[in-house]
């Protein structure tokens, strides 16, 4: 597939506000009598400027951004209809969390325990979007939404880490050993994916694609030489030196560069830890192998 | 219920691309259009086509197949492009079975597209929506057209006839008599779409001469003489 | 779900103005009928119709694709001239008015007219109105006219009509309808596409058998049941060998071979006559027809004695030597056949081939069993030309194909002669399942027309002492001098090649430039992109065109190019004459040319606008007759000396053959009233009729008529009347051409009348040989084969039309540009790469290319699809199109003439009995291009800018949308 990079910034985005309003709501767990109601108005407010920047990134994948309303409604079979919905609540939710926090109206723990629960839902949502989609066995798998959850978490750890060292300097280092920990998780739940992606057999073949028994069957033209919406989508397009440069970024960037960072220097672990997910998520992006570009091999 | 699909039938294909323009030209001025043309007089001409022929070889010079594969929307019983849809722009009409794109719902998220194993839907680069076959939906019904012209543009284009227009659902159709009999298959059987159009696939057809049929007994070696180095015809012992 | 918002099926423009008209198509040569649907005068929907006799609703990818043809950018909309002090080639033109164009027409060529009319030549391209051209090149009186057949399949043309009076192109094909197996041979998609994939499709569907013999595994080949792939120039051997097992087996059908072929015909076998190799004639037998006597002999096998052929109660013996009784040594002809392929055994087919004598003989087997075994009888009861009644038409049920596969080799004449022969043998010429003719054929052999005979035809002021073209029976009717020298530029009917029926298009512009035989003044060149795909040479023919002679003058003096699109061609025009698209004229699908009849009986069709003409286009047919009227030439001129015509439409209706012949371009709706078909008055409601029918006349014979047309008496009274054969005689298939041998005994000084010049003498005598031969491609004796050991060939893709369609924006998306097909495993041995830049290069160029590995082609040989490549810029194309950058022209490989005689003469490189090009004798090498080297196909010229007039092209993107919603286009 071809990396969308509007989904790309939208994933990781909210991605990672997910992830960090999951930290502030086990800071509010933990040690709510320490902090002040600042460090979570702060922690939200950030939250919601991330979700929003994923929000608008996401626009830019539409080819009528005026009728995104209408994304919502099939919320009964769509997982992008039922991710329509729920960034919305997130940002609602978050927002109301930060609004009780600010205005002090004390049902901070249920109103965060509802914009957890949609945090979660939007994870779910977010990654059965690519789960869901049964002939890209690639994502087709429950490690897709572990490792949404997982990497989500450990970003937004990473960046409550770097959040906390200026606001709430004493819970920085749980919160940095948190993250530590969570991307030791993410580098063992992406790593499952990338060798399981790596080793996996195609279901589809040319032979089924075309419906021929024969093990030899090359394709000669696919019927269009200038190429076609079918050869730009579904093709990275990028040399396999390209591809494996950028999973060594995603490796180093994603989970070795931030593990060894995140306990001293939290702001610069992030912000290479996001860079890293960006190519993580382009990874994912080419690494599925869809059986429509078995049709578009051969031009002559 | 109607399912109305293509049989396309591989045996009789020549690869000459006279369902492609012809599904072009109708739909690009029809309810569908316009289909767009990138790059038009430029360098890597592309544009929105429903429907393409491709080529495959198969097999080793020179037990060689030329194998020309017409590919569009297969309208699948259980699309996999429909329920992805998160405005209900890609829907399946329930009357015929057709599987369409409210050009007015969609809003160009090209998921549908990702969920489809078969790369039939194409993108208008112009128009922002997704756009595929829609086996002529505005001609079928189009009851000012003479009855036999109410079928796919490229079905009445296609010069051996190797498009087949019906309801698969109908088994005394003539559709489904020829996937009955003469062995149609779907694309991709493992993605479980259940493609409505089907293929019939290539036949040989062999003449096999025995040797004891190649003398008969009024042979004009009779009346001419044999030519040649032999006087006689020569027996079938000596032919075989 | 809600329910959609999109209506799918409303119509988008419920109040626009929408009508459908029937016209003819032109996307190619096919010729289908169409319906066009217009809405608010714009284009809508080209589909076919379903009521049209040949394609009967179907359409090809182009026909589907006129839209963007009617509407492309390459369009020339004025009349243009040469700049002042721009030098040709150099694409600068000015606009100038119809009248200014019109005068300098007039004053050129109304001054060569009166001086020396041959310096006027006048060569068309994809021209479909050859009746018309022809007709005002012979009333200029010019010899200098001819179409593209020359380089396109003339020896397909000539190999069959010289043989059985009718051939495959539109004047006969296979009758798959019937047929059980059929076998088609080399590429053969140009012509009556539709119809035969049509036929193909439903020949198929019925359990038939389709072998294709080919070197590569396309086109139509691709669903053959089997392949038999074949080394090209070969194909007369294959069927050589065929022929011999075919008589060894004694699988032909000797009644058929007996009666209706000249297999029982006595040749004189005397050596020392000057009539050896000629039929024995008896100077008191039947004289049916003076101009072409049937007074031969047979050798009664009953009687054992000689008598006239076709006496009642006789059967010619068809082996054995005789002697007549005045002592004359005779051998029927098909003991000469027998003799001739003697040695062409199936192992020595396999060697020449490379199919092996296995397969040579169960083909043949097959071929034979079939026609045998499979036979069709009708009910149908007819009368052969000898008074016999038949109560029934049989049928072998075995039919054949081919076309330029077979004709464009400089053997190919005698290969096609050969296949003729076998399909002869297998009883199938006319009958049901085998071939069928179509009306106006078949012809007598060869047919009436004879080109001019000498330079004295040509005079001033006054029409051609003859027809331009024609077809020899004898070496008198070549059109030479006296000292056998040619009268044509071309040399058509030379004694280079004599039986040149088509001209050689091919050569016109390098005889012209070398002043050989004589220099011109004016070419005049009509839909012909003769400075690309039409040109073999086209690096060398380009430089021609721009060259000058020492006192500067170039040496074509001028230039005149008519065309609808820009191409590569017009650069090269002093004056560019904008032609109207096919759907914006007049056009007759004539009788007098090639029509486009049915095996049952005759069908022509016409062109009736659909849309007006876009900006000051004008049909070149009304072109010719305002020139024609201008220029006072004697058919378009009163007996007052004003004009005959108002226009082409006026002249289509008003012109006889003679006064009061009563034919016409026409033949439907004849006479005052139009209730006469194929002969009768004018009818000045002609085209209203024609428009009323679809825009084509079919005629039914009764089934009676309808096979067995060569012999069959009702058939050729029916003929005769109508016009369409001169006499009504039978026309009895020549197995042994006893015309060859009449040129062959030219070239041995045996014969009285024209003789070759000495030099040419071996050629002719080696050539025309009575009996059907293969031989080696010329070119192979002019090749180094160790340097050069693979054959390069072309093909035209079924979704283009040669060059016509890159600037077709949904055609060319299909073929963007193209690749040169190699076996998988010569490539990888060539160390190339597939999908590599790569080198080919015969001994006359090189060009480069991209590489695709095929397993679809024979190792030996390499192809590509024809004419994808194009000029940078040319077809309105920006200069980094495609087709420029990626795509090639093999045509820079291909050399228009053989290597120089030792006298310095050149002959032209095709077939040196009837001039058709040989296209697919270039032999090659291939190699990998080299690191660094430019990643562009080579050879590169200028790019060309778009003239005045042209509309600019649309960037970016561009969306039709008939009736223009919302802006839809940019």
């Amino acid at each position: 597939m071809r990396p969308a990079f509007s989904v790309l910034f939208l994933t990781t985005l909210i991605g990672a506000a997910q992830g960090l309003f999951i930290a502030l709501f086990a800071c509010e767990l933990l040690a709510a009598e320490s902090l002040p109601s600042s460090f979570f108005v702060g922690g939200s407010i950030l939250v919601l400027i991330m979700s929003v920047l994923g929000g608008i990134s996401s626009v830019f994948h539409l080819g009528h951004p005026e009728r995104a309303w209408r994304a919502m409604t099939m919320w009964r079979t769509s997982w992008l209809a039922r991710e329509g919905i729920a960034l919305p609540a997130f940002m609602a939710s978050v927002f109301a969390y930060g609004v009780s926090h600010w205005l002090g109206w004390g049902h901070t723990l249920a109103v965060g325990t509802f914009a957890i629960v949609i945090a979660i839902t939007l994870f779910v949502c977010t990654a059965m979007i690519y789960g869901a989609i049964k002939v890209l066995k690639e994502w087709a798998h429950p490690m897709t939404i572990v490792n949404f959850i997982v990497l989500g978490c450990a970003s937004g750890m990473t960046l409550a880490a770097a959040y906390a060292s200026f606001t709430a300097p004493e819970i920085a280092g749980v919160l940095a050993q948190a993250a530590f920990w969570l991307t030791i998780l993410g580098l063992i739940t992406r790593g499952v994916s990338l060798w399981r992606n790596a080793t996996l057999r195609p279901t589809s073949t040319l032979q089924t694609a075309i419906g021929i028994r024969h093990p030899h069957i090359v394709q000669k033209a696919q019927g269009s030489m200038g190429g076609s919406y079918n050869t730009r989508e579904f093709f990275h397009g990028k040399s396999p030196a390209f591809v494996r440069g950028v999973l060594l970024t995603l490796i180093l960037g994603a989970f070795v560069l931030p593990l060894v960072l995140v306990l001293m220097l939290p702001l610069l672990a992030f912000i290479i830890q996001y860079l890293g997910l960006l190519a993580e998520r382009w990874y994912f992006f080419a690494e599925a192998q869809h059986p429509q570009n078995l049709y578009y091999q051969g031009k002559s | 219920m109607t399912q109305l699909a293509l049989v396309i039938d591989l045996n009789v294909c020549v690869g000459c691309h006279a369902c492609v323009t012809n599904c072009k030209q109708w739909n690009t001025s029809g309810a569908a259009g316009s289909l767009v043309d990138c790059n038009p007089y430029e360098a890597e001409p592309n544009g929105t086509f429903f429907n393409r022929v491709q080529t495959f070889e198969v097999g080793t010079y020179p037990n060689t197949d030329t194998v020309h594969f017409p590919k569009s929307c297969l309208h699948c019983e259980d699309p996999a492009c429909v329920p992805v849809c998160p405005t209900g722009a890609s829907y399946k009409r329930k009357e015929d079975g057709i599987v369409l794109v409210d050009y007015d719902k969609c809003i160009g998220c090209k998921y549908c597209s990702w969920a489809c194993p078969y790369g039939v839907r194409e993108f208008d680069e112009q128009r922002k929506v997704m756009t595929k076959c829609t086996l002529c939906v505005d001609r079928i019904y189009d009851e000012s057209l003479p009855e036999d012209r109410r079928k796919p543009s490229c079905v009445l284009a296609c010069p051996p006839g190797a498009r087949l227009f019906g309801d698969v659902h109908d088994p005394e159709s003539a559709v489904s008599i020829a996937i009955r009999e003469r062995g149609g298959y779907t694309l991709m059987p493992e993605a479980n779409t259940k493609p409505a159009n089907h293929y019939l696939p290539r036949r040989k057809t062999t003449v096999s001469v025995r040797s004891d049929e190649l003398y008969r007994s009024d042979n004009p070696h009779k009346i001419d003489g044999a030519p040649f180095d032999k006087n006689l015809p020569p027996t079938n012992e000596e032919l075989n | 779900m809600s329910s959609p918002i999109h209506d799918p099926i409303a119509s988008p423009l419920p109040d626009a103005t929408t009508e459908t008209k029937t016209t003819t198509c032109y996307m190619c040569a096919c010729r289908c009928g169409i319906k066009v649907h217009l809405r608010d005068g714009e284009v809508r929907y080209i589909e076919g119709n379903p009521d049209h006799p040949l394609n009967k609703g179907v359409i090809c990818a182009k026909g589907g694709s006129g839209i963007m043809k009617q509407y492309s950018p390459a369009r020339l909309t004025k009349p243009l001239r040469r700049k002042q002090g721009s030098e040709r080639g150099a694409n600068e033109f000015e606009e100038i008015s119809w009248e200014e164009t019109f005068d300098i027409l007039e004053k050129r060529l109304s001054h060569l007219r009166a001086t020396d009319p041959k310096k006027f030549a006048l060569f068309t391209g994809r021209d479909q109105m050859q009746a018309l051209t022809g007709l005002f090149a012979r009333q200029f009186g010019t010899p200098n006219y001819a179409a593209h057949g020359g380089f396109c399949s003339v020896n397909m043309a000539a190999g069959m009509i010289y043989t059985i009076g009718g051939s495959f192109w539109e004047f006969g094909g296979p009758d798959l309808e019937r047929a059980k197996v059929f076998y088609m041979i080399g590429t053969a998609e140009d012509h009556h596409s539709n119809p035969l994939k049509s036929a193909i499709g439903d020949f198929k569907r019925n359990g038939g058998r389709f072998v294709a013999i080919n070197p590569v595994r396309s086109g139509y080949a691709a669903i053959a049941d089997e392949w038999i792939p074949i080394k090209p120039g070969t194909d007369g051997a294959l069927i050589l060998a065929i022929i011999r097992e075919i008589i060894a087996m004694g699988l032909y059908d000797r009644e058929f071979l007996a009666r209706y072929t000249n297999s029982g015909q006595l040749v004189n076998q005397d050596e020392s006559s000057n009539d050896f190799g000629m039929m024995l004639r008896n100077p008191e037998g039947d004289k049916i027809n003076p101009l072409r006597p049937h007074n031969f002999y047979w050798w009664d096998r009953l009687s054992n004695k000689p008598v006239d052929d076709h006496t009642k109660g006789a059967d010619p013996c068809l082996f054995g030597t005789f002697t007549m009784p005045d002592g004359t040594v005779a051998k029927p002809a098909f003991q000469l056949l027998k003799e001739r392929v003697e040695d062409c055994t199936p192992e020595w087919a396999e060697e020449v081939t490379g199919i092996s004598a296995d397969t040579i003989k169960r083909i043949a087997h097959e071929m034979g069993v079939t026609a045998r075994d499979q036979k069709i009888e009708l009910p149908i009861p007819w009368t052969d030309w000898w008074g016999e009644e038949h109560e029934t038409v049989t049928g072998n049920p075995v039919a054949f194909h081919a076309m330029r596969g077979l004709a464009a080799h400089s053997n190919g004449f005698q290969s096609i002669r050969s296949l003729a022969i076998l399909m002869s043998l297998l009883g199938t010429i006319d009958r049901p399942g085998g071939f069928r003719h179509k009306a106006p054929y078949p012809r007598a052999i060869p047919p009436n027309a004879r080109p001019s005979k000498g330079p004295e035809a040509v005079q001033p002021n006054t029409p051609l002492g003859g027809a331009p073209l024609g077809w020899p029976e004898t070496p008198d009717d070549l059109f030479v001098d006296a000292s056998g020298e040619p009268v044509r530029l071309d040399k058509a009917f030379s004694w280079e090649h004599p039986l040149s029926a088509h001209g050689l298009m091919h050569n016109a512009i390098t005889n012209a430039w070398r002043g050989d035989p004589y220099p011109i003044d004016t070419l005049l060149l009509f839909m012909a992109n003769m400075a690309w795909n039409s040109s073999m040479n086209t690096s060398e023919v380009r430089k021609m065109l721009t060259d000058k002679n020492a006192d500067g003058g170039y040496k074509i003096p001028f230039i005149v190019v008519c065309d609808a699109f820009q191409s590569e061609t017009t650069a090269f025009a002093d004056l560019i004459l904008p032609d109207t698209t096919y759907l914006e004229r007049h056009d007759c699908m004539s009788m007098l040319d090639r029509p486009i009849s049915e095996f049952d009986g005759p069908v022509d069709a016409v062109r009736i606008p659909v849309v007006p003409p876009k900006g000051e286009c004008k049909p070149f047919q009304e072109v010719l007759v305002e020139l024609a009227g201008r220029l006072k030439l004697p058919a378009f001129t009163t007996a007052e000396g004003g004009r005959k015509f108002t226009g082409y439409p006026d002249f289509v209706v008003n012109y006889e053959t003679a006064p009061g012949s009563g034919i016409g371009f026409l033949t439907g709706w004849r006479g005052k009233d139009g209730d006469k078909a194929m002969r009768g008055e004018p009818n000045p409601k002609q085209w209203e009729m024609y428009e009323k029918n679809g825009c084509f006349h079919q005629y039914h014979l009764p089934p009676s008529n309808q096979y067995m047309r060569n012999w069959n008496k009702g058939y050729m009274e029916w003929a005769q009347q109508s016009g369409m054969r001169r006499d009504n005689d039978p026309i009895i298939i020549h197995i042994y051409s006893e015309i060859l041998q009449g040129f062959r005994l030219a070239a041995q000084g045996k014969r009285p009348g024209k003789q070759p010049p000495d030099e040419l003498r071996e050629r002719v005598a080696t050539y025309f040989d009575p009996l059907p031969f293969w031989y080696a491609p010329l070119e192979d004796d002019e090749s180094d084969l160790q340097k050069y050991p693979l054959n390069a060939l072309t093909q035209r893709p079924m979704a283009m039309y040669h060059s016509w369609d890159s600037q077709n924006a949904w055609l060319r998306q299909i073929h963007t540009y193209n690749y040169l097909h190699v076996n998988s495993k010569t490539a990888a041995e060539a160390g190339i790469a597939d999908g590599a830049w790569m080198w080919v290069e015969s001994q006359w160029g090189k060009v480069r290319c991209l590489c695709r590995y095929s397993e679809a082609v024979e190792p030996g040989t390499v192809w590509t699809w024809n004419a994808i490549g194009k000029s940078s810029g040319a077809w309105n194309l920006t200069g980094d199109a495609n087709e420029a950058k990626q795509g090639f022209l093999l045509n820079h490989l291909i050399s228009e003439e053989l290597r120089a005689r030792p006298n310095g003469k050149r002959f032209s490189n095709s077939d040196p009995i009837t001039g058709q090009a040989a296209w697919y004798d270039v032999r090659v090498r291939i190699y990998p291009a080299a690191a660094g080297e430019a990643e562009e196909s080579f050879p590169q010229f200028d790019t060309m800018q778009p003239v005045p007039g042209m509309e600019p092209r649309k960037m970016g993107w561009q969306a039709w949308f008939a009736g223009k919603k919302k802006g839809a286009r940019k």
